[in-house]
């Protein structure tokens, strides 16, 4: 690679506003991809997050989400007895059951009638214990046997009437919102909670929606759940590890996602390479008597090719780090979306990492030579004289 | 118009650049028409309601089921000329990704109140004499050969076990719009099983779908019905079937901006490709143009020289996209089916993709263009190349 | 004939490269009457394109006038000028230009689509002028089909077929071989004896300026001779 680098480069600076409009035009595609990697991302990190490997959640074996889950008092009171079950620090098994329903509340920005679902949570106290990422933000925690409700900061920030002191009315009662938590990227900053007993008292239930239990030890989870599968009293349940749960939960949007966003930058990489072929092209075309002089004073083909590729690679390589940069922003965004399993509202951000930004680069490059290699293969090939005569 | 046969060599003069600009044209414009059609297919089911059919569902979400018991009273509310329901039964056909709408109806009322779908009147006889029978609809039996007589297994997961139904129809729609891609079965047999099975979960029902007399009446008839449940443990929403499809579309809404964003992106990226085409031209021929400035052709000839080749361009790469479109939305939608049973292409789609074209071809031959119309002849004539 | 076709009156053209003024033609003052042959010759940068360019219209004097056919160009504007040229100049260039999507018939009929004509009207100028030139039988050749002679002869086929006031040419041998640039200068000088042409054009080559009737020199803009 004899010619210097600064040729490649300078000729880059010649034509400005070819150069910028591919760069451009490449940045924007990278843009878009990176975009959706950190949508993906953001989506499977706030579900995985959701769950601790050392919880197991019970289930309806036929509920596909939690709110269309039950499980019966008895039901619940055999699995507290259950050995496989943890014991918390005072003695007691490390076992919660909950509510979990859903109710209505009118998004911000939104009109009247444009009704979300969000996710009410009846939790106990061994819930709390279970959940160590909820955090209280502002305000307090809400009062057992009172009705008072938290609400996640996510939640309060994207619908109205959830602020602290407000009134919300479900289940025949009025709750008072007494408290805001972060519950980090998780599914949870999407949910409200309150003390499962006013819970099932307001909604009339006898039973429970899930139950969520800490596993002794490693072994725990293979032997509860065949302990399940054959007791005729537990064998319409079925139990997975939270994370597992959760992560099947997301699986069908994030799936989405993935195909959708693939295909649409599969298409849109085609366009930024037609964009930088046709520049590095136009390159060549106008510089081959320049190329012929090259050649004339013993510059090799391969040097020749290598100065071009090397330049349609330096513009991939610019529209990548710009795309990437203004994709970086993207962090800052909110996307808030009903969940195609659940059908009740997800938050969730997109998550840049490092892994993204090595595959988005190592994408620009890839444009980059592919849009570069004919049009340089072109330029190695040039006969010296017709090059020189072609002025 | 002379100028014309001047503009068409021109293009292909330079053929590979030329084929590469029309090619990522048409490639952006056909992703901009396969997106406005994923988003059409979202909003297929607000455009497919009927103005006389109201949905009455749970008031939280859909996703809770009403009692069977609350027919009765809807029925006697005035205004309401006839009630059906349905249950959404879910489940798998074979493989996950095998996705179509699975539901349990009333085949006594279902009919009625669903004239569009249309079945011989032997077929539908058989359905309704047949308890583990079903119709589908004609786009499910294309796509899956279904022919009457099949049975269709299905592996229940909101409601367990492992079914079995037999083909006794196929349903044709009445407009080309209608959707025919469902599967309907018989809600007794749904529920006798369920009875045994699941006894909590008996007489229950997803949905009721209700005809009313007078379309202009639906706000009222609706506030009716729900003020027969209020304060019950099953509290109602009644709304138009336009706004129970429009709710759906609601939920992704984050998504469907998204989506339309990206269309906008994708309308500059061929502005993007175009103009840089465009500008390199004009600058190659500046040397021709004052040649021509010197024969008498004015600026304006210069300008209309360039414009043309623009617009040229972009219409050929705009009906090559178009084009496109058709086998590739065909493909999506077999790949993508449990998210888009189906996509159809709107004649609306093709007007926007045509109108962009042509509006991009005139903003990226502008620059050039008017660069091209100033110069002046001593500079141009200097020129090389 | 008391007054030339062509009249340059005190002529001055400054250039301006970058920051820097460099005066081309000093006051210069020219009279060429109807039917000369003129050739300007110089060395290079002593202006004899630049004042070719002020002749033929398609450049501006700083100050000063110049009258074709009475007709003061300095004075119009820029969509005048284009429709006088199109009118009365011939242009002939030193790398012909002609456009090369475009057929020897084409080229040649270009000047004629800004006229009134109809298409059977500019066929038969186009023909006739093609057949001056000798070329009639090379009518749908592309330019890349034809030798550097034959593209000039087209050019030159180009430069006559709207009957214009003058010819000016612009080192119109300067890229031909020896055998092709005599053919070029016997048709112009054929022009200008039998079609009574005026012709001004700009040589550094003394063969081809023996060609014409009279030779001007200019050297650091001003004319000599």
């Amino acid at each position: 690679m004899k010619i210097p680098l600064s040729y490649s480069f300078r000729n880059l600076w010649t034509r400005k506003l070819t150069t910028i409009m591919t760069i451009v035009g490449l940045a924007l595609v990278v843009f878009v991809f990176s975009a959706i990697l950190m949508l993906a991302n953001g989506l499977e990190k706030t579900f995985v997050g959701t769950g601790s490997d050392q919880n197991a959640i019970v289930l309806r074996q036929s509920a596909e989400s939690e709110a269309l889950s039950s499980v019966s008092l008895e039901e619940a009171n055999i699995l507290s007895t259950m050995p496989e079950v943890a014991l918390g620090a005072d003695g007691k098994p490390l076992i919660t059951k909950e509510i979990v329903t859903m109710i209505n509340l009118p998004k911000r920005g939104a009109s009247e009638n444009d009704l979300s679902n969000v996710i009410v949570r009846g939790v106990s106290a061994a819930g709390l214990v279970l959940r160590p990422q909820m955090k209280i933000v502002e305000g307090r925690m809400f009062n057992f046997g009172a009705s008072e409700i938290i609400v996640s900061k996510g939640i309060q920030q994207s619908y109205t009437g959830v602020d602290i002191g407000s009134m919300v009315k479900f289940g025949g009662r009025s709750w008072k919102v007494v408290g805001l938590f972060d519950a980090g990227k998780t599914a949870f900053a999407s949910e409200m909670w309150a003390d499962n007993d006013q819970v099932r008292q307001a909604f009339n239930r006898q039973g429970f929606a899930v139950v969520i239990f800490r596993l002794k030890d490693k072994e725990a989870f293979a032997s509860i759940k065949s302990k399940i599968a054959a007791d005729p009293r537990l064998n319409e349940l079925k139990v997975l590890h939270e994370q597992e749960f959760y992560a099947a939960e997301s699986e069908t949007l994030a799936t989405f996602i993935r195909i959708l966003g693939l295909m649409v930058t599969i298409i849109f990489s085609f366009g930024a390479m037609i964009g930088a072929m046709i520049t590095m092209y136009a390159a060549v075309a106008n510089r081959t008597v320049e190329i012929g002089t090259l050649r004339a004073l013993g510059f090799r083909r391969r040097s020749v090719m290598f100065a071009f590729l090397i330049e349609s690679l330096f513009l991939a390589l610019i529209g990548g780090v710009g795309g990437l940069l203004i994709a970086s922003l993207m962090q800052f965004v909110t996307v808030s979306t009903t969940n195609f399993t659940t059908f009740s509202e997800i938050a969730f951000s997109f998550e840049m990492s490092p892994r993204i930004i090595i595959t988005t680069l190592i994408f620009s490059l890839v444009m980059g030579f592919v849009g570069g290699f004919l049009p340089s293969f072109r330029a190695a090939k040039l006969n010296i004289i017709s090059a020189l005569r072609s002025a | 118009m002379k100028i014309f046969k001047l503009i068409f060599r021109n293009i292909f003069r330079h053929k590979l650049r030329a084929a590469l600009t029309v090619l990522g044209i048409a490639i952006a414009v056909m992703a901009f028409g396969l997106i406005r059609t994923m988003v059409g297919a979202w909003y297929a089911g607000s455009e497919a309601s009927a103005p006389d059919r109201i949905i009455t569902r749970q008031a939280v979400s859909f996703i809770f089921p009403l009692p069977l018991a609350d027919r009765d009273q809807i029925v006697r509310v005035p205004g309401v000329k006839e009630v059906t329901w349905l249950n959404w039964f879910g489940g798998v056909y074979k493989d996950k990704n095998n996705f179509f709408a699975r539901m349990a109806c009333d085949p006594a009322s279902f009919t009625d109140i669903y004239p569009e779908y249309k079945v011989t009147p032997t077929e539908l006889e058989t359905f309704k004499k047949e308890r583990n029978s079903c119709i589908v609809g004609q786009k499910l039996a294309d796509l899956y050969h279904f022919k009457v007589g099949d049975v269709i297994p299905l592996d229940g997961d909101i409601y367990p076990g492992k079914w079995e139904f037999v083909v006794a129809g196929i349903y044709t729609g009445e407009k080309p719009t209608t959707d025919v891609s469902a599967m309907y079965f018989h809600w007794d047999y749904l529920n006798e099983r369920i009875t045994q099975t699941q006894p909590s979960r008996a007489n229950n029902v997803g949905w009721y779908v209700i005809k009313i007399a007078n379309p202009n009446e639906a706000a009222t008839v609706s506030e009716r019905i729900d003020a027969l449940f209020k304060n019950s443990s099953a509290e109602t929403k009644t709304e138009t079937e336009k706004a129970f499809a429009s709710g759906f579309i609601a939920m992704s809404s984050a998504i469907i901006t998204g989506l339309q964003l990206i269309s906008y992106v994708i309308i500059g990226i061929i502005f993007l490709v175009l103009a840089n085409t465009m500008i390199m031209t004009a600058r190659e021929r500046i040397r021709e143009y004052a040649v021509l400035k010197t024969l008498g052709f004015t600026g304006k000839h210069i300008a209309l020289l360039v414009f043309g080749e623009s617009l040229l361009m972009a219409l050929i790469g705009g009906v090559i996209g178009i084009i496109l479109l058709f086998p590739i939305s065909a493909g999506v939608a077999k790949g993508m089916t449990q998210f888009f049973p189906y996509l159809a292409i709107a004649p609306s789609t093709i007007g926007i993709a045509v109108l962009f074209s042509i509006l991009v071809g005139l903003v990226a031959g502008f620059f050039p263009a008017t660069r091209s119309m100033r110069i002046k002849i001593v500079d141009g004539l200097r020129q090389i190349g | 004939m008391a007054e030339g076709i062509v009249q340059v009156r005190n002529v001055t053209k400054t250039y301006k490269r970058d920051t820097m003024q460099i005066p081309v033609l000093q006051n210069i003052s020219l009279e060429i009457p109807e039917g000369e042959f003129l050739a300007l010759m110089g060395p290079s940068g002593s202006g004899k394109t630049t004042l070719l360019n002020l002749i033929a219209g398609i450049d501006r004097p700083d100050s000063g006038e110049i009258l074709v056919q009475n007709t003061n160009i300095a004075s119009l504007n820029e969509s005048a000028l284009a429709t006088w040229r199109s009118q009365h100049i011939g242009f002939v260039f030193q790398f012909y230009n002609l456009l090369p999507v475009l057929t020897a018939f084409e080229n040649v009929e270009l000047p004629l689509l800004l006229t009134k004509l109809n298409k059977q009207q500019r066929k038969e100028h186009v023909e006739t002028a093609l057949k001056v030139v000798g070329l009639a039988d090379r009518m749908n050749h592309y330019p890349k089909q034809l030798s550097g002679g034959q593209e000039q002869r087209v050019a030159i086929a180009r430069a006559i077929v709207t009957d214009p006031t003058l010819i000016v040419a612009d080192e119109p041998t300067g890229d031909l071989d020896r055998k092709s640039a005599e053919d070029i200068l016997d048709l112009m000088q054929q022009l200008n004896q039998e079609f009574k042409k005026t012709i001004v054009m700009v040589t550094h080559d003394p063969n081809a300026a023996e060609r014409a009737h009279k030779t001007r020199h200019l050297d650091k803009g001003e004319l000599t001779l």
